[in-house]
């Protein structure tokens, strides 16, 4: 040290300092609501405040890594959901506590989190999580300590076989599959190359593809992969290129998928790009910029809830939900968003319902009829732990920067 | 295959490799001058085109500005890096370093993930989207400043070395250290000096590659395995081997998607490790592998 400048260690040491202090307030576990003190009388008009021990719900989401997008906002969703839940009054008179575990869209450490959830916090049951992987990574864990968990991840695999204790608040690839083949048979499209995320959520969509488009005699020249982190698809869109297909179906999660379009442009292809509703939000056109423009994805309808007819029975919860949520965040709604939102207010009104026993709460779950939600309108049972149906699903070509239905 | 293809993997290959190269060679001279494989690299990659970001798009620096201050911006967090974390603890075996500089990539993670925020961000190419077609391949604008950049850094490191008096004596810090001190070199400012120069390369490489591929906080773990492979490729040690190992596994990586059976492009982080398992197999001293400069 002994050539150090006097200055430079000053200079240093507050940098360090601030580096710190940045990671140690990124660390910290968000805050219960205060329980002890007196709770201010309740005003006239006013819910009285929610009191005692409370009720606790687990939340794991990708806040971080790949899934980020979104995971974080549905992590702000719960937030959301929490002050709103506890402004009028909490659940059944308790305050709500949803305590929020970051997955970093790792499957190991979603499954810590399910652990540290059930076993440490004891809630009465886990939302989440954001991804398909990490979904499918703590199904086992919940069914063995029999906890109700509501994913919010899109892989049918989640709930097909249905599994006791597991529900999904996303549209199914599966549906979202069916609507993208009924757009290429308007189209008269007979030529397709897929190019899939190597996780679950991709391969399952690429599983999907390759059953319901040999169904429909569609021709799949090209199969390509691509891993979660990849920066460049060039070499897989070649390969793709000299396969001249009409259409190039993409089924991942950003940033991927905006890659591949950018890719695809500066290849100069022609091929019509088609999407996943993984790409739902307004990450996919920022990042992919000019080539986002034409690019056709199936999602569901809070991207164009303005445009719905009035009589849309989802429009309300939609507007609803989407005013709320850009009050709240600042940011726009986007669909994953929506599937937290989903997922959280029926597992509150099951807790409502049903109080605080695990299997009352799951089967008060399962036995969820007519919720309109922003996914869609559930209709949950014994056979279906999605409950939605192509109602909720409509199919959008990016323009100028924003979503145009093209039913 | 046609010949339109394999051109394509080519350039694309050899301008992801040139990322690598320039990783691979700031592994190369942080290890000359100290013995230490700095696993900080990649993020110096990362903080490059993050930096860059928030110059080029947030502040609407001009481009040349927006580049050269973010390089510097890298370099100075690498002397940073030096001073705070290597310095102090330059007496410890070799081992204990590489585990420092491991744990400082964590902590430059996360502090990048708390400024810039978890998602990745766009950076617009430098002069547009259009691209060239050469023989049926795609070649982007940009990828033309990533080769040119890539070759002018290159070139420029090479003449650092060979041609003036600090890089001499960094290159005598390496082969002999106490006879550098005695010839009366600081050793402990050619230390300094090559994190700064390592860090000034991977920032160049992430401000240039940001508009193909995004800057995003996470990035750099992979990006310093790939530039890690291509040094030892290359010979650890060997500023040219370094380059040419990085371009390599550019480009067998791309080549590795195209040949692959259909389905299996999904193995393309796998084709760089293969090879270099490979390499130390069959030739442990890796492909230009002389001896090795000495450590401080």
């Amino acid at each position: 040290m002994r050539d150090l400048h006097p200055r430079l260690l000053v200079v240093a040491c507050v940098l360090g300092a601030i580096l710190a202090l940045a990671l140690v307030a990124g660390c910290a576990k968000p805050q219960p609501p205060p329980l002890t003190g007196m709770p201010p009388p309740p005003s006239a008009g006013q819910p009285p405040a929610p009191e005692g021990e409370p009720i606790k719900i687990g939340a794991i989401f990708s806040v971080t890594g790949p899934g980020a997008p979104l995971g974080e906002p549905e992590a702000l969703t719960a937030k959301m959901v929490q002050d709103d839940v506890n402004k009028a009054g909490g659940i059944n008179g308790r305050p709500l506590e949803i305590i929020i575990e970051d997955d970093h869209t790792e499957e190991a450490d979603a499954v810590l989190a399910a652990k540290k959830l059930i076993e440490q916090d004891e809630v009465c049951a886990i939302v989440g999580p954001t991804m398909s992987g990490t979904s499918l990574a703590i199904l086992d864990g919940c069914e063995k300590a029999e906890v109700p968990l509501f994913a919010c991840a899109a892989s049918a695999k989640i709930t097909t076989p249905v599994k006791k204790w597991v529900f999904s608040s996303a549209q199914t690839d599966v549906l979202a599959v069916a609507r993208i083949v009924v757009y290429l048979k308007e189209q008269d499209i007979k030529k397709v190359a897929i190019i899939c995320d190597s996780n679950a959520f991709g391969q399952s969509g690429a599983e999907q593809l390759k059953l319901q488009l040999a169904e429909a005699g569609i021709e799949i020249v090209d199969e390509e992969k691509f891993a979660t982190k990849d920066t460049d698809m060039t070499a897989q869109l070649t390969k793709i290129k000299a396969k001249a297909p009409e259409a190039v179906i993409c089924w991942g999660t950003n940033p991927g998928p905006a890659v591949i379009a950018k890719n695809m442009k500066s290849l100069g292809m022609q091929a019509q790009c088609i999407n996943s509703h993984g790409i739902a939000n307004k990450t996919f056109i920022d990042l992919a910029g000019d080539a986002a423009e034409g690019v056709i994805l199936p999602c569901g309808k809070l991207l164009v809830a303005d445009a719905l007819p009035d009589d849309d029975p989802q429009k309300a919860v939609l507007l609803e939900f989407r005013e709320k949520y850009e009050a709240h965040s600042g940011k726009p709604a986007n669909t994953f968003a929506g599937h937290a939102y989903d997922s959280l207010q029926i597992v509150i009104n099951a807790i409502e319902e049903a109080g605080e026993d695990r299997a009352a709460i799951r089967d008060a779950i399962e036995a969820t009829q007519e919720h309109v939600g922003t996914g869609g309108i559930f209709n949950l049972s014994a056979d279906d732990h999605n409950g939605l149906t192509e109602q909720g699903f409509t199919i959008v070509k990016i323009e100028n920067g924003t979503w145009v239905e093209l039913d | 295959m046609q010949t339109s293809e394999l051109l394509q993997y080519l350039v694309t290959g050899v301008t992801v490799g040139s990322v690598y190269a320039l990783v691979a060679l700031g592994f190369t001279i942080i290890y000359n001058a100290t013995g230490i494989i700095n696993f900080a690299q990649g993020e110096f990659v990362v903080l490059g085109g993050l930096v860059f970001y928030s110059l080029y798009v947030v502040a609407n620096v001009p481009l040349v500005l927006a580049l050269v201050v973010a390089v510097l911006i890298v370099a100075a967090i690498g002397l940073l890096m030096e001073r705070l974390a290597i310095r102090p603890l330059i007496r410890s075996p070799v081992i204990v370093l590489i585990i420092i500089t491991v744990a400082t990539s964590v902590l430059l993670r996360g502090a990048a993930k708390l400024v810039w925020g978890p998602e990745s961000l766009a950076v617009p190419t430098f002069s547009g989207d259009k691209s060239i077609f050469i023989g049926g391949a795609a070649l982007q604008l940009q990828y033309l400043w990533v080769l040119g950049l890539t070759a002018l850094a290159v070139f420029g490191v090479r003449l650092f070395f060979d041609h003036t008096l600090v890089g001499k004596a960094m290159q005598a810090c390496a082969i002999n250290p106490d006879a550098a001190r005695l010839a009366g070199i600081s050793v402990s400012r050619m230390v300094q000096g090559s994190f700064a120069l390592s860090a000034a390369l991977s920032g160049l490489a992430g401000v240039v590659i940001s508009p193909i591929t995004f800057a995003s906080y996470d990035g750099g773990t992979i990006l310093a395995l790939k530039g890690f492979c291509g040094a030892i490729i290359g010979g650890l040690g060997n500023g040219l081997g370094a380059v040419v190992g990085g371009l390599f596994i550019g480009v067998l990586e791309k080549l590795g998607i195209g040949l692959a059976p259909e389905g299996y492009a999904g193995l393309q982080d796998a084709f760089a490790f293969i090879v270099l398992l490979l390499v130390l197999f069959l030739r442990p001293g890796g492909l230009f592998g002389t001896e090795r400069a000495e450590g401080v």
